[in-house]
């Protein structure tokens, strides 16, 4: 099939099926120079952005949100178009009707939308009041079948965070299809595929997924409808750079009216728009600055994007993010680098835009990266401190080279796998509960299987491990049954119909599972085998703390006696997960990741023998626990490089937190420091590193939440320290002294 | 030949000890009580853990992947000629899985083990506390002479240098004492850059934890700014 808007490309299997990496394939022209061709905003870009600026100062005037549309439903068509500036906007499309105004979304709980009005002083319309009292949600569905242990077990915080009440997000929608195939040949195709699947036999599985089918036509023709409001045809395909970005970001606005899931991810589009805003500067019609304002505005939208939250939500989650994940760069299967002129025009928006969370920009690490890439991007971090890093050379062999990721560390192959999300289980807590015998000191509630207490002096090592085995083949098994319950019902009452419309039909589906208190386990593992470690009793005789005497390993030492106990926690985990099947087939997969959440899963958790006190903040993600580690950063990424990818294939989130200053004494050194300190930890197969280089701003928070920064080192005109080994004292002093050369 | 050093403590991630990305591991003991030394507690000779030099260069290999062309091992302190043999022998280890090997020194010894552990060394970070006998002596305890003569062995052996000079507010931030330190250094032909340090009291929480006075607590700290103006004033700028 032959289309004037594809004059110029290369290839046929994409023309013939959908096949969006086959077009990149066959397409993109890869970029092995360095940032100097890179051009600066336009006049309009920097028009907008000070109506943005202005717009997000009021938005925390106001306590975080700006304004709330009370008597609207979010979803495609509900609202009228809205525009920030209409004169000078490329890219179009808004939530709402307005700038930053926030959309009601109650398909996952009304609760939840009712709570979220009234923290921010609004109240939820009569009439939406009434609708959703004869309309079932995701919410009420998982309520309805809940069982007892696991109301206990979410009550608890044994497993915690569950989207029973949110959309479940992580899922991210094909949106270059749209751009490249237009919403007609994407609908005739899906038409295609509901006539097959009525061919074979009809039972519970394809009678679901012809209604999936129908919801996701109707919904491609809703998508439709709305970009004709504002005045746009996506019928056909994208004919320009212009427009395939304007195409794209119709789609992912389509499902950010339509869904409020946690983490709506964006993709890897960088380099698919590479390759229009190539042949549009070949044809004449585009130069470096007219490309570069396409990207700017593409992210200013993106910028914009908001949903409405609960304060409780935002305190699980940290600020009010969206997780709007973008993947740049990594190789092709062929071991051509993906890296495109627009790779760079990415993260150049963090110049032209200035530093901003969102979009989540992320790139994909490979050896084989062009070595200006590498250097750029390891200049960005220490610049903006917006980028974080995961390894192409682990993802790529098992998910190809058109992957992209989910929330923070989830990778999935675009339009073709999709993750029902599974919060996370809270392994400290478990082993407290074993050693218990079922019984929760902090709620007095009983929980698993009820048997005495562990007795003695001192924990024995063979007892409590032999505890902790028992309990987690029970919470395991809870685990699996519980997600089934929550996506059966998500997929009932809030079925993602836009975002699967633009995956292929036959999708392969994971279930993440996850662990919270790694490094906790590990240390309270390590405490008990190699120092002493006493209860502390009450007066029932359950453990409520711990007198730990000796030494003992810790993980991020890169000391192998505790980081392989560590390792092995993971494999165990994965290991009895597998043996209950998941909902529709799902594969079941693991991560070790928290990015705020490690403060709340600490504050429901009781001492344990590691010496961390009732209610402390675990470390976040897999990172070692804050002031344990003794021989510097890299031991301790050394550490977590050791936990296993094949077992934690969801993701091994680590924070690595820095002064630019500690890198080296200039920016080029620290540059070319940062670049080879990367290198070196994926090269040990670790799969994730969130950049750190701190500011001020950052070490203030790390003076008063010193759990979120572990292993800050700080440099001082000669001199590394760890932040967290000064005196209080100090650590003000420095705040201000460090800083104060560049005021 | 096996000799145990005394290890006070490994930073694996050094950047500031030589060039690139570094493990840097801090010897234990030291001759010398600079005022304002920033490590007191690696001054006891007998403290700190024991360990051969072959089990410190297997922890050090661990770190390789992350030198990239530039980094490699440095031995700090406290003063690691003390250790002069293990320092030899780490070292020639090191090098001989094609390791870059610094050593952070005062040059206060240069007897034949220094000589052979300067052998091994690929780099020689040489602090130059002061710059007149008078002061070196009254500042540290020891002389400046035998320092001189260390650097005048670098030189004819052909082993780079960088020098170190940590400028004190009212001790040796004269422009007298920069140019002195200009001279001492003009006859040294395989010096690749000089680094004047600021004076930090970052040291004083562990001043407070060993329950030693710090000699300098009261004299203010110096800046970048100050260092580099003196340092350019002295034509020693890199």
């Amino acid at each position: 099939m032959e289309r004037t808007q594809w004059e110029g490309f290369q290839g046929t299997t994409w023309r013939e099926s959908i096949d969006v990496r086959d077009f990149i394939q066959q397409n993109y022209t890869p970029y092995l120079g360095d940032e100097s061709f890179l051009a600066g905003p336009t006049a309009r870009t920097q028009g907008l952005m000070e109506k943005l600026s202005a717009l997000q100062k009021q938005e925390q005037e106001r306590g975080g949100v700006l304004d709330i549309d009370v008597t609207t439903v979010s979803s495609l068509v509900n609202y009228a178009p809205g525009y920030l500036d209409r004169e000078n906007e490329l890219i179009v499309g808004l939530q709402t009707d307005a700038p930053l105004k926030r959309g009601v979304n109650p398909f996952g709980g009304i609760r939840m939308a009712r709570d979220a009005c009234e923290a921010y002083g609004y109240k939820i319309s009569d009439k939406i009041e009434q609708e959703f009292t004869y309309r079932t949600t995701h919410n009420d569905g998982v309520f309805r079948v809940y069982t007892d242990e696991m109301r206990a077990a979410r009550k608890m915080g044994v497993i915690t965070g569950l989207p029973d009440a949110y959309g479940r997000g992580r899922i991210i929608g094909d949106y270059r299809r749209v751009a490249l195939y237009g919403v007609d040949r994407l609908m005739e195709e899906k038409k295609k595929d509901k006539a097959r699947v009525g061919q074979g036999n009809m039972n519970v599985d394809s009678i679901r997924l012809s209604e999936e089918l129908y919801q996701q036509i109707t919904f491609l023709v809703r998508l439709k409808e709305m970009a004709a409001l504002y005045g746009v045809d996506i019928s056909e395909p994208a004919s320009n750079a212009r427009e395939a970005a304007q195409w794209l970001y119709f789609a992912y606005l389509g499902a950010i009216k339509e869904q409020n899931g946690a983490a709506m991810s964006l993709g890897r589009v960088s380099t698919f728009l590479d390759i229009y805003l190539e042949r549009d500067i070949a044809r004449g019609v585009l130069d470096e600055t007219g490309a570069q304002e396409i990207v700017d505005q593409l992210v200013i939208k993106l910028r914009m994007a908001r949903h409405l939250r609960t304060p409780a939500y935002n305190e699980l989650f940290g600020g009010d993010p969206m997780w709007i994940t973008e993947s740049l760069g990594g190789v092709g299967e062929n071991g051509s680098p993906l890296v495109t002129k627009n790779s760079f025009r990415f993260l150049h928006t963090l110049y032209n835009l200035g530093t901003a969370p969102e979009p989540n920009l992320t790139v994909l690490w490979a050896e084989g990266l062009p070595e200006a890439w590498k250097r750029y991007c390891a200049r960005v971090s220490i610049e903006t401190d917006s980028i974080q890093y995961e390894n192409d050379d682990v993802m790529r062999p098992i998910y190809g080279d058109d992957y992209a990721i989910a929330c923070c560390v989830s990778a999935m192959k675009v339009g073709k796998q999709m993750q029902f999300f599974g919060a996370r289980c809270n392994l400290p807590k478990l082993l407290l509960l074993a050693m218990n015998g079922g019984h929760d000191t902090l709620t007095g509630m009983q929980l698993g299987p009820q048997m005495a207490p562990l007795s003695g002096d001192t924990l024995q090592w063979e007892q409590v491990k032999e505890r902790f085995d028992r309990y987690l083949v029970w919470l395991c098994h809870l685990y699996v049954n519980t997600m089934n319950v929550i996506h059966y019902m998500h997929d009932k009452y809030a079925y993602e119909k836009i975002q699967m419309a633009l995956h292929d039909t036959d999708v392969e589906r994971f279930m993440a599972f996850g662990v919270a208190g790694l490094s906790v386990l590990a240390d309270s593992f390590s405490a008990i085998r190699y120092a002493s470690v006493r209860p502390v009793r009450d007066e029932n005789g359950y453990m409520v703390d711990f007198e730990t005497a000796g030494e003992f390993p810790k993980f991020g030492n890169d000391d192998d006696r505790v980081d392989l106990m560590a390792k092995a926690a993971l494999e165990q985990v994965i290991a009895e997960l597998r043996k209950t099947p998941a909902y529709r087939g799902a594969i079941h997969t693991l991560s070790a990741l928290t990015i705020t959440s490690n403060v709340v899963y600490g504050k429901k958790t009781g001492s344990t023998p590691d010496g961390r006190k009732k209610g402390e903040p675990y470390a976040p993600g897999a990172n070692p626990m804050h002031n344990r580690e003794q021989n510097g950063a890299l031991a301790s990424l050394n550490s977590v490089a050791k936990l296993p990818y094949a077992a934690c294939r969801d993701g091994i989130s680590n924070t690595f937190s820095i002064i630019p200053e500690a890198l080296g004494r200039e920016t080029e050194e620290g540059v070319a420091n940062l670049t080879t300190i990367l290198g070196g930890y994926f090269a040990q197969g670790a799969h994730h590193i969130n950049v750190n280089v701190i500011n001020k701003e950052k070490l203030v928070e790390a003076y008063e939440n010193p759990d979120r920064y572990p292993n800050l080192t700080i440099r001082v005109s000669g001199y590394a320290v760890n932040f967290h080994k000064l005196s209080r004292e100090q650590q003000r002093e420095v705040i201000s002294r460090t800083f104060h050369a560049a005021v | 030949m096996s000799r145990a050093g005394r290890l006070h403590s490994i930073q694996t991630m050094g950047t500031l000890d030589g060039p690139g990305v570094r493990f840097v591991a801090f010897l234990q003991g030291c001759p010398l009580r600079c005022g304002y030394c920033h490590n007191p507690d690696t001054w006891d000779a007998a403290a700190g853990e024991e360990i051969t030099a072959q089990a410190l260069f297997d922890r050090a290999v661990r770190y390789r992947g992350y030198f990239g062309r530039e980094g490699g091992v440095t031995l700090s302190g406290g003063e690691p000629l003390l250790q002069a043999e293990f320092a030899g022998e780490f070292f020639s280890l090191c090098r001989r899985a094609g390791i870059h090997t610094a050593l952070d020194t005062s040059g206060f010894r240069l007897d034949a083990a220094a000589k052979a552990a300067l052998c091994q060394t690929d780099l020689v970070l040489l602090d130059i506390k002061m710059t007149t006998e008078e002061d070196y002596r009254r500042h540290t305890g020891c002389g400046l002479g035998q320092v001189l003569d260390f650097l005048r062995y670098c030189g004819e052996q052909q082993i780079p240098l960088w020098i170190r000079h940590v400028v004190v507010p009212g001790l040796n931030d004269t422009d007298e004492d920069a140019k002195r330190l200009a001279e001492l250094l003009s006859g040294c032909s395989t010096v690749q850059k000089v680094e004047f340090l600021p004076f930090r009291k970052l040291c004083l929480e562990k001043y407070r934890q060993l329950g030693v006075p710090f000699p300098l607590e009261s004299a203010p700290e110096g800046t970048a700014d100050a260092c580099r103006m003196l340092q350019k004033r002295a034509g020693l700028l890199n």
